[in-house]
């Protein structure tokens, strides 16, 4: 009850002179105001930061078979043919940090049109997710091919901004067919244009295809691995006119061989999967659930190796953590200079208010108001004051990020702990520098401060 | 019985390294429904006393007995407290609150009340006592629309709403032109006579003095004179 007076009292001193509380609060309200703009503008060019980063492949992982031993020669990463489709769709159905998860068949062919030819830096067979894994699905022209193309071995194909230069000069590819060694493929959809990757090769000279149509129609000559011979299921294509065969590196094992190491035969094997981790906190955990779930798929023991590797972006994971650490840090400062400079405005009026407010506390004292009383009454102006300084700061933060949004464009993100933050910081300012003027009121000797002019 | 006494009370203030006496020594006993009036030139001491009698200072030395309870020694808290139900202030600067309703002037002391008075109670009680004052039509009024003595009869109203055993009325006309000062004083002597309330009243002005029927000289921190006010000086 006496809390509740107290904050009457403490309204109706405020309300006895709007003009100085309005005046006092500023100092508040800019310091709340200038932490929630920034903290929005900041988070959204955060946001759009660590976007343009993950484009670049920042929470991509990758894996690959593992190692094979044949007649005692590793064949090193790649090796062995243990990955198939399903282990893609495995991963992203069963690891919760997996965003997004692709197949990935590699192949190298001569991409022929009318009477000109390339060699596509890449020519990669996977699903539509691929895109999704790259941060790709932005189309400059046309569609992406879809999960029926997959499962029909369509001959579609979408391609890089290189490829349209080098083949088709100035003519629009889509609905045009380009051959890959001798295999016709239409082109539905044009990738935006990426660049260079950090390592300087041309993200653009891409060829991407639905991987059943690589694998079975292009026929099996990009898996050019040990086991290709023996362990591909795959029908190959009589007329293998392009490219000729890549040269065996090993000796083709005999059929004694054969039987001795038998491989394991699957119905399809893929070259690489690549995963995006939902985001960069979570890389690890991803690495983690992928290596339990492919181990428990390809059955292994637990005392075994791994036939896959798993590789992450670790550099550039880095430098996105150290971004947004920067970020954050400087927005943390920015909001802690306004927050005390609002503060510091609050004590300098309520000081003077102490000071002009002699008389009237002198008589609230001789009146019976206790040193306690005169404390918490200007304790309770200074907390109200910050409060409502910190709702106004709110809105006027909120309309200033807003206004930015609409007139630069800029992203600007909704920060929910930016206002809890703002709010208790000013709560917290309002006591802090509140209670110094207060302390200072409430030791007023009554008949000094009754006799002050 | 007396409703305040002093018994050889001394206040002696530290001013640097040199100690100043004021009061040396003052014995006085006021019985309850008095109407003294407290004459002194300045330097007399006459502040020092009235703000032991109003508890707002404690004495160095020697007893006050305030309504059966000996407070030379209470604590800057209870004698707040003992200020809030035992006694009235009226200023000569009247000291109401500015940009606040006449109403609410008068209701403030409640808020430090030991029980807590409920708003309506508090808003009929201060009704109650503008009434008394003669400001019924005034309560919506703030200070700085309100003449000298209107203001001064808010400060009465607002001194008597804690219902105080003792009145300190300091120099309550001293900021008032002479017919408005007769009417105040006119409005004490009434209250001193229609509801027994005691009052002092400090003053240098004998034409104020002359009200009450009791005068207290005081000079250099002792009591000079205490007796009834003067025939001679009642009819001038």
């Amino acid at each position: 009850m006496r809390a509740y007076r107290t904050f009457k009292t403490a309204m109706r001193a405020l309300r006895r002179n709007v003009m100085r509380a309005a005046l006092t609060t500023l100092g508040i309200v800019i310091g709340v105001a200038a932490v929630i703009a920034m903290m929005e503008i900041g988070n959204g060019s955060s946001k759009a930061i660590q976007h343009t980063i993950a484009t670049m492949g920042a929470y991509n992982l990758m894996v690959f078979p593992g190692n094979s031993l044949l007649a005692g020669i590793s064949t090193g990463t790649g090796g062995s043919m243990r990955l198939t489709p399903g282990d893609a769709e495995a991963i992203l159905a069963d690891c919760p940090s997996v965003a997004a998860a692709a197949p990935v068949v590699f192949a190298r062919a001569q991409a022929v049109y009318n009477n000109l030819n390339w060699q596509p830096g890449t020519l990669y067979g996977t699903t539509p997710a691929f895109l999704d894994v790259r941060d790709w699905s932005d189309m400059a022209l046309g569609d992406a091919f879809s999960e029926s193309d997959v499962r029909n071995a369509s001959k579609v194909c979408v391609i890089g901004k290189t490829i349209v230069e080098k083949l088709f000069l100035d003519e629009p590819p889509i609905g045009k067919e380009l051959r890959l060694m001798n295999v016709n493929f239409k082109v539905i959809g044009v990738l935006k244009a990426k660049g260079a990757n950090m390592m300087g090769s041309d993200q653009d000279d891409i060829i991407l295809a639905p991987w059943t149509t690589i694998k079975y129609r292009l026929s099996a000559t990009g898996n050019s691995t040990a086991s290709s011979a023996a362990a591909t299921t795959t029908s190959v294509l009589p007329s293998q006119v392009y490219p000729p065969a890549p040269a065996s590196l090993y000796s083709v094992p005999t059929s004694t061989q054969q039987a001795d190491t038998p491989q394991p035969v699957r119905f399809a094997n893929v070259n690489q999967i690549v995963v995006a981790a939902r985001s960069g906190g979570e890389i690890q955990s991803a690495i983690e659930e992928i290596t339990a779930l492919l181990r428990e798929r390809h059955h292994i023991r637990a005392d075994m190796p791994e036939d896959f590797t798993i590789r992450d972006m670790t550099e550039m994971a880095r430098t996105m953590s150290s971004t947004t650490e920067l970020m954050t840090t400087l927005l943390l400062i920015v909001a802690a200079i306004s927050l005390v400079v609002g503060g510091v405005g609050i004590m300098n009026i309520m000081l003077v208010s102490v000071t002009e407010r002699t008389r009237e506390i002198g008589l609230r004292m001789a009146v019976g108001a206790q040193s306690n009383d005169i404390l918490h009454q200007f304790l309770t102006e200074a907390i109200v004051l910050c409060l409502i300084g910190g709702a106004v700061g709110i809105a006027v933060g909120r309309t200033t990020s807003i206004l930015v949004r609409l007139i630069k464009h800029w992203p600007t993100a909704v920060s929910l702990g930016a206002i809890i933050v703002a709010v208790a910081v000013s709560a917290l300012v309002g006591v802090l520098f509140g209670f110094y003027p207060a302390w200072k009121a409430s030791r007023l000797d009554p008949i000094d401060a009754l006799r002050y002019e | 019985m007396a409703l305040l006494e002093l018994r050889e009370v001394c206040k002696t203030y530290h001013l640097g390294e040199m100690d100043l006496q004021v009061l040396k020594g003052v014995t006085l006993s006021v019985a309850k429904g008095e109407l003294v009036a407290l004459m002194g030139a300045s330097g007399s001491g006459k502040s020092t006393l009235m703000n032991i009698l109003g508890c707002l200072d404690h004495p160095s030395s020697g007893e006050y007995w305030l309504d059966g309870q000996e407070i030379s020694g209470a604590s800057a808290n209870e004698r707040a407290r003992l200020r809030n139900r035992l006694i009235g202030f009226v200023f000569q600067s009247f000291n109401l609150l500015a940009r606040t309703s006449a109403l609410d002037n008068v209701s403030m002391p409640l808020t430090y009340g030991y029980e807590y008075v409920h708003e309506e109670e508090m808003k009929a009680r201060a009704t109650a006592m503008l009434d008394k004052v003669g400001l019924a039509d005034r309560m919506d009024h703030q200070p700085s629309q309100l003449s000298g003595g209107q203001q001064q009869r808010v400060a009465i109203a607002r001194s008597l709403i804690n219902r105080p055993r003792l009145l300190l009325a300091d120099e309550p006309t001293g900021n008032l032109d002479s017919r408005t000062s007769q009417e105040i004083l006119q409005m004490l002597r009434a209250l001193n006579e229609e509801e027994g309330l005691t009052i002092i009243l400090v003053t240098h002005d004998p034409q104020v003095a002359r009200h009450a029927k009791r005068v207290i000289h005081i000079r250099d921190g002792l009591i000079e004179g205490d007796g009834e006010a003067k025939r001679e000086e009642k009819s001038t």
